[in-house]
């Protein structure tokens, strides 16, 4: 984590992303049925060293912005529109053949290891592919930066042989790990990378990707549901509803004030692993679900079920608004100063001060 | 729209009030095996609890921990064979539900002691109707048909939050959220108002906002039938807003069980402290690496001889790689598995495991 993060060029800019899925009907007289809007319109930078973190429901669009960005999509599959500007190239408008040698520099870490994880391969076979597709090593110089990679993962690379079933779910998170850092690549998505782990690993992975990243100077865009998790390992924090982003800031900003209806109603739900603090805790309880991306609402889409819903909530869509210290909200209450502080106990309490 | 949560009656109180509650099931060392090609395994070695009218003990631990298999026990829904059961008593009001035949059992499951998973579409047919499905419920247990019936499941489906029961009380499963579905799923568990509700990750496919609202409608629904609930979870902040007591299972056995302040003011099992110490908190900006805890978690069949958290456990001394450490009761109503846990609850109790943490 770099504190200067923020001050140094974005290494990745997205302009107005888009992803839309339409579904169609008909077989003989295909026609669209409607569109799927999972991704409308993000704009966000990702600067060079920092960790970014995306949090968001099921359904916001947090992992297809991290697919879109990597275009992990098959041509044909969706439509895709704006700018993804990968150090001021636009890597929407690249060919196949263009985008090739940019490919290692933009890694993606998966949430189940396993199903990512060819089971006919060894793992020396699935660190040592992306070298051999990008031609990167070979013969015994891709053998000895396998080996390399596993210890740098915490793998014994006596265990080079072995197939991914021979491993814990922890363990395959790490060779996960190890084949994305292959390619000695610049920026990982991480999509979900612990969530399918046991607490007592969790801790394990979350530490191993701080460290490479310290040591590699690598790019986080760490996509969780989990927020405490979010909160330890971002330095910027970014909340989807609905395809669009609601609030952007600093860590501790979001987290000691948030400024979104939304994000509070969100972190109010986090249960926290201490009685006597959750016994005080109030919480922000939404009504309702979470509107199909279909047919998402008009104006603010999280209008249905704000507490502080107004006329032009319901008509506007609002714009990504930068308040005072550089925290973006797109939210028209909160714009103009005029949403009431929180309930007590909502947000979670300020930090500790440091020890000296 | 919001809506604060009901708060909850204050912890004194509620403590009082259940120390004076009767006990609807205790689990008396309760042993399960499983048949493997390596053998019998042990899944569960001496588990016992007890479990008042409206009091949730939470049960904690990951994978392979045993936490499951311990309610389909006491649902009687462990397969025989490949399982059994080799020592141990499941009373429920006092009746040995191991005794029962499997008559008598069909006719408490579901109806004294109902069950609710992770997954609704687990216990939801896909292709029936959920009018169809729940008013089977009060058929099978109730003899209650028809209109009588339709009433009955339709204030059920309004009363555990379903917006335009009416309507929707027609649908199919697949019609639903996620939330809904499990909404669902809680209203058919409620048409028998049982005595027991055994929760089983009931919120881990669910998102937080989605949660809150089960959890939220869990607490009220036990506070209005008195339900005891034995809650199955990995999430430790979801045990701590939700339980009166708390067990620590690990490879099959207790490590340590508390009432659920104690248990997260002064954890004494070093796995607890572990557990504890390498959550990153939501409400604190934690800097730095997380403690974490080495190693993972025993195979069942590969299981150390002495304390299976042995290996992993910073406090280790010789005797516990060879013998299992007995339970202890370190306060009243707090027991612990563990040779070191003097050192564990010092350590705490001075606050120093706060500065090797973070």
């Amino acid at each position: 984590m770099s504190a200067s993060a923020s001050e140094t060029a974005p290494l990745l800019r997205l302009r107005d992303l888009r992803m839309h899925f339409p579904i169609y009907e008909g077989v003989v007289f295909r026609r669209e049925k409607a569109v799927v809007r999972a991704v409308d319109g993000v704009t966000l930078d990702i600067h060079a060293g920092e960790t970014l973190g995306l949090v968001g429901e099921s359904g916001c669009g947090k992992s297809t912005t991290g697919r879109a960005i990597l275009r992990l999509y098959e041509p044909g599959v969706g439509r895709r529109s704006g700018e993804i500007l990968y150090e001021g190239r636009d890597l929407q408008a690249l060919g196949e053949r263009e985008l090739r040698p940019l490919r290692k520099d933009l890694q993606i870490i998966f949430q189940d290891p396993y199903a990512s994880l060819n089971p006919r391969m060894t793992v020396g076979q699935i660190i040592g592919e992306p070298l051999r597709v990008h031609g990167l090593a070979r013969g015994k110089e891709a053998l000895d930066r396998v080996a390399e990679l596993m210890e740098l993962t915490g793998l014994s690379p006596q265990m080079v042989r072995r197939y991914p079933h021979e491993f814990s779910g922890g363990q395959r998170q790490r060779i996960g790990i190890a084949r994305a850092l292959a390619v000695s690549p610049r920026f990982i998505v991480c999509d979900e990378p612990i969530s399918a782990l046991d607490v007592s690993i969790q801790a394990q992975i979350m530490n191993l990707m701080e460290q490479l990243q310290a040591r590699f100077d690598l790019t986080y865009l760490f996509i969780a549901h989990d927020l405490a998790a979010v909160r330890h390992i971002s330095d910027r924090v970014a909340v989807m509803y609905l395809g669009k982003l609601v609030e952007l800031a600093d860590r501790d900003a979001i987290y000691q004030d948030p400024q979104h209806p939304y994000t509070r109603a969100l972190l109010s739900a986090v249960p926290i692993p201490d009685p006597r603090i959750e016994r005080k805790r109030q919480r922000i309880l939404l009504e309702g679900d979470v509107p199909s991306p279909m047919r998402p609402p008009s104006g603010c889409r999280f209008h249905t079920r704000c507490p502080f819903v107004e006329k032009v909530c319901r008509e506007v869509e609002p714009p990504l608004t930068t308040l005072e210290g550089g925290h973006q909200v797109a939210c028209h209450v909160a714009a103009e100063g005029r949403l009431p502080p929180p309930p007590a106990g909502v947000v979670a309490a300020p930090p500790p001060p440091p020890v000296a | 729209m919001t809506d604060a949560a009901t708060p909850k009656p204050a912890a004194p109180d509620r403590a009082a009030a259940l120390a004076e509650a009767p006990v609807v099931l205790s689990v008396r060392d309760l042993e399960v095996q499983f048949r493997t090609e390596d053998g019998w395994l042990t899944a569960i070695d001496g588990l016992s609890y007890d479990l008042r009218r409206g009091e949730t003990l939470g049960i904690v631990g990951e994978s392979g921990s045993g936490k499951s298999v311990t309610n389909l026990a006491v649902m009687r829904l462990l397969p025989i064979p490949p399982a059994r059961i080799p020592r141990g008593k499941i009373l429920f009001h006092g009746q040995d539900l191991l005794e029962l035949s499997p008559e008598a059992m069909r006719k408490i499951r579901g109806h004294k002691i109902s069950m609710i998973f992770q997954d609704p579409m687990s216990s939801l047919n896909p292709f029936l109707r959920i009018s169809k499905q729940l008013a089977e419920v009060l058929a099978i247990h109730q003899g209650i048909t028809g209109s009588e019936a339709k009433a009955r499941v339709i204030e059920m489906l309004a009363r555990v939050g379903i917006p335009d029961a009416e309507r929707r009380y027609d649908h199919y499963p697949h019609q639903f959220s996620g939330g809904m579905r499990q909404r669902v799923m809680i209203a058919m568990m409620l048409l028998n108002t049982p005595e027991l509700l055994i929760a089983d990750e009931p919120t881990t496919a669910l998102d937080v906002t989605i949660q809150a609202q089960i959890l939220d409608l869990l607490g009220d629904l036990q506070r209005q039938f008195e339900m005891a609930i034995t809650l199955i979870t990995h999430d430790l902040g979801v045990v701590a807003g939700m339980s009166d007591r708390v067990i620590v299972m690990y490879s099959g056995k207790v490590m340590e069980s508390a009432t659920a302040d104690d248990l997260f003011a002064l954890p004494s099992h070093p796995y607890t402290l572990g557990l504890l110490r390498s959550l990153p908190r939501l409400d604190q900006a934690g800097t730095g690496a997380l403690y974490s805890i080495p190693g993972r978690p025993p195979d069942l069949n590969n299981r150390p001889p002495g304390c299976p958290f042995a290996p992993r456990c910073e406090f280790v001394r010789a005797e516990c790689r060879t013998t299992m450490p007995p339970q202890v009761e370190v306060s009243p109503d707090h027991r612990v598995a563990c040779f070191a846990t003097d050192e564990v609850r010092e350590l705490v109790a001075t606050g120093r495991h706060l500065e090797v943490a973070r």
